[in-house]
C-alpha cells in the first residue's frame, strides 16, 4: 500500500526566505497555492477521466479558481457552505482532505461522501461542506434553512451558498432571495456568473443580464465582482461576509468570471467563440495574481517551479493512495438509505 | 384504553393538541407553512399556536414550497426539529425537488453524514368537491421513494401520536392528513401517548377475507366490514398506518389466515400503492390465497367537480362490498 502522505517537499533555496516575506507577500502566496492546488487538481481530474479511471459527470472550475479561493478567504471554521455540481474548488480551499476528495473521484469508501456521491455530490460533516447539488438553484432553499436554524439557535455563522447565473433563472433563486430577505437571514449569496447555462448563453436565456441588480430587487446588498481578480473577490467577500455576521442580514455577490473548459467532460463546447475563450484566458486568474506578485516583488524565481513540485507530489500521492483504497462491500449498498437504528 | 378520562375531540384537534406538546417538549421544533400563523392554517390545525407560541416558533412563510420545504431540510440539518406544513399534496409537487432530490438523498450522498430529521405534514385525498388541483392521494408516489418514511393516520390516537414518534425520527417523515378526517370526532384519552410508526394495525378481526385500507378509506372499509357481516361474511380491516417501508409481516399474517384481500386506495389504480400491496401478497402468500386479490381505487381521472362524478371516481364502500363478495364467492 502506498503512503497515504508525501513527505514533505524539500526544501528549496527560496523556502527558507519565504518565511521572511512580508504579511502580505505570504497571504498571496497562499492564495496562489490554493488556485493552482485546484487547477492541478482538476487538470488531473481530466487525465484520470480520460484514462477510464473516473467515471460520471465531472464538471471543471478551470478559469473561475479565484472565485472559490477569493471567498473562502471570508469564511470562518465554522461557518456552513452549500456548493453546487461544480465543486472541486470549493471543497478543496475548505480544506476537505486531497486524500479523501481523490477517493471520492474513484468512488471508493474512503472518499469525502464513502464514494456513493462522485464528483458533483461531495460532503464533508466535520468542514460543514453541506454537499455539491447538482440540481441548479436545489441547494438555495438549504442555504437558507442552515441560517434560519442558525439564526433561531443563537449561533452567527455564516452560511455560504454557491449557485451559477443558470440557477438565477430558476424559481427556487427567488422563492429563497424573497425568503432570506424577510427573514434577514445570515446567507452569504455567492452567485458564479461564467456566462453560460451549460451550453446556453446568459444573454440568450435571461432579460436582465445584470444579476446583481436582480439580487437588489429582494432587497439585499447586492455587487458584481471581478471574479477573476482573487483580490477583489477577497475584499468583496470579506466586506459581505462581515456585514452578514454582524447582522446585516443576507448579502448577494455576482461573481463574474469564465470557464475556460467545456461544461463537462461530454460537451463537444460548439456554443462559445474560441477568440472568446482565449480572450478570457488572457485574464486567468493564476496569471493575474502571479504578475500582481511578480510587480510587487512577491515572487522569487523558483516559486512557481516550486509550488507546481509541490502540488504534483500531493496529487501523485492522492492518486496513488485512491487507487488502492477499497471499494465499499456490495454487502453495503443499501446502507444510508435510513438512519442506523439506535442500539 | 388507558386510565385517563377520555375526552371527545376531532382529528384536527388531536393533531393540534399533538403539535402543542411538540412545541413545549422541545424547544428545537417550530412549525413552517402557508398560512399556519395567523390564519390558524388552511383547515384549522394551528388555530391559536401563534398566540401561543410567537412568530418565531410558528412561522408564516410566502407562498413558495421549493423555499419553505427546503428551508426545513437545511433546519433540520442545522441542528432543528422542523415541522413543515404544506396544505394540500397536489401543492407539494411544487417542492418535489427538495422533497425528492435533497430530503430522500441526502444522508445516501453523504455516505451517512447529514441526516435530515423533517416532519412535512400535508392535506390528501378527495372528497370535498374541490376538482382535479387539489383533491388527488398522492402518498402512493412519496411511497416510492427510498430514504422516506411515510405515514397515513386514520384513527384519532394517530392524530394525536404518530407527529411526536416522527418527530423522534432521524430520517424525513412524511404524514398525510385525509381531508375528510378533520372533523372526525370521538374520544380521545387525555393521556394519549405516542404511537409506533412502523407496524400495520388491525382494526377490526375477521375470517373470512381481510380488507386493507388506509387513510381517507380506513371507514368505508370498516362500513364495508360492518355490512359484510350483515351478510354473513367475517372481514378482518388492517389499517396500514405506515405506507412505507410497508409493514409486510402484519398484511400478510392476516391474508394466511383469510386466504383473501381488498385493497382499499384512493390513489389511482395504476402504479397505485395498491398495487404494490398486492404483488406483496403475490410474491409472499400466492398459495394462501384462496381467490384473487381485488383492488379498489379511484377512477382514472381527474378529480371532477360536481358531487356525483366526484362520488362515482372514488372507492365507496358498495365497491368494497362487492369486491369482497367476488372474492369470497
Amino acid at each position: 500500500m502506498s503512503p497515504r502522505r508525501a513527505p514533505g517537499p524539500k526544501a528549496s533555496p527560496q523556502e527558507a526566505p519565504a518565511q521572511e516575506r512580508p504579511p502580505a507577500a505570504r497571504h498571496h502566496a497562499e492564495l496562489l497555492r490554493q488556485m493552482v492546488l485546484i487547477r492541478r487538481f482538476e487538470e488531473q481530474c481530466v487525465e484520470l477521466y480520460s484514462a477510464g479511471e473516473i467515471h460520471g459527470f465531472v464538471h471543471l472550475y478551470i478559469g473561475e479558481e479565484a472565485v472559490a479561493v477569493g471567498v473562502n478567504q471570508a469564511l470562518a471554521p465554522d461557518d456552513s457552505i452549500v456548493s453546487t455540481y461544480r465543486e472541486h474548488g470549493h471543497a478543496l480551499v475548505r480544506g476537505i482532505a486531497l486524500d479523501s476528495l481523490m477517493a471520492e473521484m474513484y468512488g471508493k469508501s474512503t472518499g469525502c461522501s464513502g464514494g456513493r456521491g462522485g464528483s458533483m455530490h461531495l460532503f464533508d460533516a466535520s468542514t460543514r461542506f453541506y454537499g455539491g447539488n447538482a440540481i441548479v438553484g436545489g441547494g438555495l432553499p438549504l442555504a437558507v434553512g442552515l441560517a434560519l436554524a442558525d439564526r433561531m439557535r443563537g449561533d452567527t455563522r455564516v452560511t455560504a451558498c454557491y449557485f451559477g447565473d443558470g440557477a438565477v433563472a430558476e424559481g427556487e433563486f427567488h422563492e429563497c432571495l424573497n425568503l432570506a430577505a424577510l427573514w434577514q437571514l445570515p446567507v452569504l449569496f455567492c452567485c458564479e456568473n461564467n456566462l453560460y447555462a451549460m451550453g446556453t448563453a446568459l444573454a440568450r436565456a435571461q432579460v436582465q443580464t445584470d444579476l446583481a441588480v436582480r439580487a437588489a430587487s429582494y432587497g439585499m446588498p447586492s455587487w458584481p465582482v471581478d471574479g477573476m481578480d482573487v483580490l477583489a473577490v477577497e475584499q468583496a467577500a470579506r466586506h459581505a461576509a462581515e456585514a452578514v455576521r454582524g447582522g446585516g442580514g443576507p448579502h448577494f455577490l455576482e461573481l463574474r468570471t469564465y470557464r475556460f473548459r467545456a461544461h463537462s467532460m461530454y460537451d463537444p463546447d460548439r456554443y462559445r467563440d474560441k477568440a472568446e475563450i482565449e480572450q478570457w484566458k488572457q485574464r486567468d486568474p493564476i496569471d493575474l495574481l502571479t504578475a500582481h506578485m511578480r510587480d510587487a516583488g512577491e515572487l522569487a524565481d523558483g516559486d512557481l517551479t516550486a509550488l507546481d513540485t509541490e502540488v504534483s507530489a500531493q496529487l501523485t500521492n492522492a492518486i496513488a493512495a485512491a487507487r488502492a483504497d477499497p471499494l465499499e462491500p456490495v454487502e453495503g449498498l443499501t446502507r444510508f438509505v435510513y438512519s442506523p437504528e439506535p442500539s | 384504553m388507558t386510565s385517563a378520562a377520555a375526552e371527545k375531540t376531532t382529528y384536527r384537534e388531536a393533531i393540534r393538541e399533538a403539535l402543542r406538546e411538540a412545541l413545549r417538549r422541545d424547544d428545537r421544533v417550530f412549525l413552517m407553512g402557508e398560512d399556519v400563523g395567523r390564519y390558524g392554517g388552511c383547515f384549522g390545525v394551528s388555530l391559536g399556536l401563534l398566540e401561543e407560541f410567537g412568530p418565531e416558533r410558528i412561522r408564516d412563510t410566502p407562498l413558495s414550497e421549493s423555499a419553505f420545504v427546503g428551508a426545513g431540510i437545511g433546519a433540520a440539518l442545522g441542528g432543528m426539529r422542523p415541522v413543515v406544513e404544506i396544505m394540500t399534496v397536489n401543492f407539494s409537487l411544487l417542492a418535489l425537488d427538495q422533497i425528492m432530490n435533497n430530503a430522500a438523498t441526502l444522508l445516501h450522498m453523504s455516505g451517512g453524514q447529514f441526516n435530515v430529521p423533517l416532519v412535512i405534514r400535508m392535506t390528501t385525498g378527495a372528497g370535498r368537491q374541490v376538482a382535479a388541483q387539489h383533491s388527488h392521494s398522492l402518498e402512493g408516489w412519496y411511497a416510492h421513494i427510498p430514504g422516506l418514511r411515510i405515514l397515513a393516520p386514520a384513527t384519532l390516537e394517530d392524530a394525536r401520536g404518530m407527529l411526536w414518534t416522527a418527530l423522534e425520527d432521524p430520517d424525513p417523515v412524511l404524514i398525510f392528513e385525509h381531508g375528510s378526517l378533520y372533523n372526525m370526532a370521538g374520544p380521545l384519552p387525555a393521556d394519549a401517548g405516542p404511537a409506533d410508526i412502523r407496524t400495520a394495525a388491525i382494526r377490526r378481526a375477521g375470517t373470512d377475507i381481510t380488507l386493507i385500507a388506509y387513510g381517507g378509506t380506513l371507514g368505508k372499509a370498516v362500513d364495508a366490514a360492518d355490512e359484510l357481516a350483515n351478510a354473513g361474511i367475517s372481514a378482518e380491516v388492517v389499517d396500514l398506518r405506515t405506507l412505507r417501508p410497508l409493514d409486510d409481516a402484519t398484511i400478510l399474517a392476516s391474508v394466511r389466515r383469510t386466504h383473501r384481500a381488498v385493497i382499499v386506495d384512493e390513489g389511482w389504480r395504476s402504479g397505485s400503492l395498491a398495487a404494490e400491496v398486492s404483488a406483496r401478497i403475490m410474491e409472499q402468500a400466492f398459495y394462501d390465497l384462496d381467490a384473487p386479490v381485488q383492488r379498489v381505487c379511484s377512477a382514472e381521472v381527474p378529480m371532477p367537480y360536481p358531487r356525483h362524478l366526484e362520488d362515482a371516481a372514488l372507492p365507496q364502500v358498495a365497491d368494497i362490498v362487492t369486491a369482497a363478495r367476488q372474492a369470497v364467492g
